[in-house]
């Protein structure tokens, strides 16, 4: 009996060791990942951050009526045709007086953004009794002027390795020390759809194609996806054979590759029942197909789990089936099928693939107004921006990105917190 | 060295006292069961089974039983586990239809009604046939909902004043109410168990049904509690049908009037419950209330 007693503790030496080992290989591997996940968010964030702010110039602009070719008195319509990028054109002209060549005078136009035709023709709109006076007006910078202002042009670098020549420079420098140059609050970012120009380009239109394409997503994949795991665990007769079946099925469309759906869409949503592409309903239907496997499989795990005893308990009392699923199990299972429901979405949220097949890539300057107007959807827009040359679409990649990740932490922590408060303790 | 610390597995140098009790053992199981003794059957029965057969699958798990259970009596149903006593009362209200590979045979009458008759809803026999279980599992609200559920289900209580009666009578009927009227609206699962199981006796008798099956009540509960769900037993047997499967042979004899002894699927014996305790015909029973095996 001792000589056990001396071998425990020798082994027990080695068991030691041993857990000492795995603990420490554990911890390196948590540290790693966490390492490339900082690496992510600090790449992403750094070169995001800027996109929120935007630089305006301002401009003081007399509104001559008779330069603006209107009459004494313009009707509506005359004050909506208006050359107002002449205006503007004219001014920058007055201020710049030493642009001479074409090409310097195209230049100087380039200052601005193109949507400040559209500001200043919105401010007339708005006030017809401007006309005739002069205004002060922070224009959009085009993306160049705002890039330069981040620091993202170095002015050390030959003239012919910048975007900005040396004459530009010489325009930027004098409007900042005339306090004509200003970053500010990037609203436009929110409040715009996608556009050619990157200074005016923002992701509204994305986001809310993306919540109305979630929202397809989830009024279809919950009812579904729920009716569906109850029916299986509940009603389903056990050890049948097309019950197997349909389990091995849903198990392997779940893994099914996202861009199968995508041509599945196109094919049946699309080309057979002719719902409009593009559109959120034809993202929704697509994205429903492949959240429901893991809304099923997730909600009958946890329909599962379930104790038995509270079913018969019911039963007991001459409840039925029907009842016990309804008024018991699924209360009981709600907690946890919401989270499952959510996680679906979230990954929903972050599809693109099946996207790109139905359209949803499409170049979309309008924000939707509903489930048939053509849409994109954020993973998409980033798609779309990643592909794009210009430096500031670099950077409002980078903003889209976290925008989405806000989002699906956003998403992430309502799953929790639903299964905190509503989960109950039998 | 090592072989001298290893305990002896030598089966000729077994002591003489482990091997008299194998051969006891062997000795207590060794009787076959023909016919069950005793008398199973009785005057004017609340329940009566006929040739029941039970299997898992193929596999039998009672074989050839007919038994009556008597109006207002309590049965106590005894035996080994895996006998089949459980198996035997999860028929009488037909629970074990919600296990998909179990298969009934036999005659099962309720009030001379065969209660696997194909017009037969298991939902109404149930309100008539309640059951408590082995762990006690009310539901996960309140101690009011939890009596309340089955009047709700039924629709029995026309207006709140009458379901508040109702609730408060069954928890006063099992012994439940002076300890929980402050608390009526607490959830059920914050109870002890004892109180717990009573909870659970209480919802049952909330729908007023004419039979209680008890499956093991008391085997999770402390003696206290234990001696407290039989008196009740006891009381409600005034009232109410009862059969009870236990383990306790002590609870068989101080509750139930009579009492069936299963073995392997098999009835072995029933009688009233003082003449099998004092004068068992069948071998294996007395074996099994002399504690010889089981």
């Amino acid at each position: 009996m001792k000589n056990h007693q001396e071998k425990i503790r020798n082994s027990l030496k080695k068991r030691h060791a041993r857990e000492r080992r795995f603990r420490l290989y554990g911890l390196l591997s948590v540290s790693v990942s966490i390492l490339f996940l900082l690496l992510l968010l600090t790449d992403i964030v750094s070169k995001g951050l800027p996109a929120f702010t935007e630089t305006r110039i301002k401009l003081d602009i007399t509104l001559d009526p008779q330069q603006l070719g209107l009459g004494d008195h313009p009707d509506r319509d005359a004050l909506f045709h208006a050359n107002y990028s002449r205006l503007i054109t004219e001014t920058l002209k007055k201020m710049f007086p030493d642009a001479k060549t074409r090409k310097q005078r195209r230049d100087l136009k380039q200052l601005v953004s193109k949507s400040a035709a559209y500001d200043l023709r919105d401010a007339v709109l708005a006030n017809p009794s401007l006309l005739g006076t002069t205004q002060s007006f922070w224009f959009l910078a085009k993306d160049d002027v705002d890039q330069y202002m981040k620091g993202r042009i170095d002015r050390t670098l030959p003239e012919s390795q910048r975007r900005l020549k040396d004459y530009q420079l010489a325009w930027i420098d004098r409007l900042l020390a005339e306090n004509r140059l200003e970053k500010r609050f990037n609203k436009t970012f929110f409040t715009a759809s996608d556009s050619r120009e990157p200074e005016q380009a923002g992701i509204r239109g994305a986001f809310v194609g993306s919540v109305l394409t979630l929202l397809v997503t989830l009024a279809l994949s919950f009812p579904i996806g729920v009716l569906a795991a109850i029916y299986l665990e509940e009603f389903a007769p056990q050890n049948n054979r097309w019950v197997d079946l349909i389990e091995v099925n849903i198990n392997n469309l779940a893994a099914v590759p996202s861009i199968v759906f995508g041509l599945l869409g196109l094919a049946v949503f699309i080309g057979f029942f002719g719902v409009p592409r593009s559109a959120p309903l034809a993202g929704g239907l697509v994205l429903t197909l492949m959240t429901l496997p893991t809304i099923i499989i997730t909600s009958r795990a946890v329909i599962k789990a379930v104790p038995q005893s509270i079913r018969e308990a019911a039963l007991a009392l001459g409840a039925s089936k029907t009842q016990v699923a309804f008024g018991h199990v699924l209360p009981l299972a709600l907690p946890g099928i919401l989270t499952g429901t959510i996680i679906g979405m979230a990954q929903a949220l972050g599809e693109t693939a099946p996207l790109l097949l139905i359209g949803m890539v499409a170049f979309v300057a309008d924000v939707p107004h509903g489930i048939f107007d053509p849409s994109t959807a954020l993973p998409v827009q980033i798609f779309l921006w990643a592909d794009s040359p210009e430096r500031a679409f670099v950077e409002r990649t980078s903003a889209a990105i976290i925008v989405l990740l806000t989002f699906l932490i956003a998403m992430n922590g309502l799953a929790v917190f639903m299964r905190k408060k509503y989960e109950k303790k039998w | 060295m090592t072989t001298e610390a290893l305990p002896n597995t030598d089966p000729s140098a077994e002591s003489a006292a482990l091997q008299q009790a194998r051969e006891n053992n062997r000795a207590a199981l060794d009787v076959t069961v023909d016919k069950t003794v005793g008398q199973p059957f009785v005057e004017n029965p609340k329940i009566s089974t006929r040739h029941v057969h039970v299997f898992y699958g193929d596999k039998p798990a009672i074989k050839d039983i007919s038994l009556d259970i008597g109006r207002n009596q309590v049965l106590a149903m005894i035996g080994p586990s895996g006998c089949g006593k459980s198996t035997f009362l999860r028929c009488l209200n037909r629970m074990n239809d919600t296990i998909p590979t179990c298969r009934v045979e036999g005659d099962f009458r309720l009030d001379g009604e065969d209660i696997y008759a194909p017009g037969q809803d298991p939902v109404l026999l149930r309100s008539r046939v309640g059951m408590v279980f082995q762990k006690p599992n009310p539901f996960p609200k309140s101690i009011y909902d939890n009596v309340a559920y089955g009047v709700r289900l039924h629709g029995l209580a026309k207006n709140r004043a009458e379901l508040d009666e109702i609730v408060e009578k069954s928890l006063r009927r099992a012994g439940l109410f002076d300890e929980v009227k402050d608390d009526l609206h607490k959830p059920g699962t914050g109870l002890s168990g004892g109180q717990q199981q009573r909870l659970c006796i209480a919802r049952t008798i909330a729908i007023d049904p004419e039979v209680i099956l008890m499956d093991e009540p008391t085997s999770a509960l402390d003696p206290i509690a234990t001696a407290l769900i039989e008196e009740l037993m006891i009381e409600l047997s005034e009232n109410y049908t009862i059969a009870i499967v236990t383990h306790s042979m002590q609870q068989a004899a101080r509750v139930s009037n009579r009492t069936a002894y299963f073995h392997m699927g098999k009835l072995v014996e029933v009688n009233d419950t003082d003449r099998i305790f004092t004068t068992p015909q069948h071998p294996l029973t007395e074996n099994y209330i002399t504690g010889r095996f089981g």
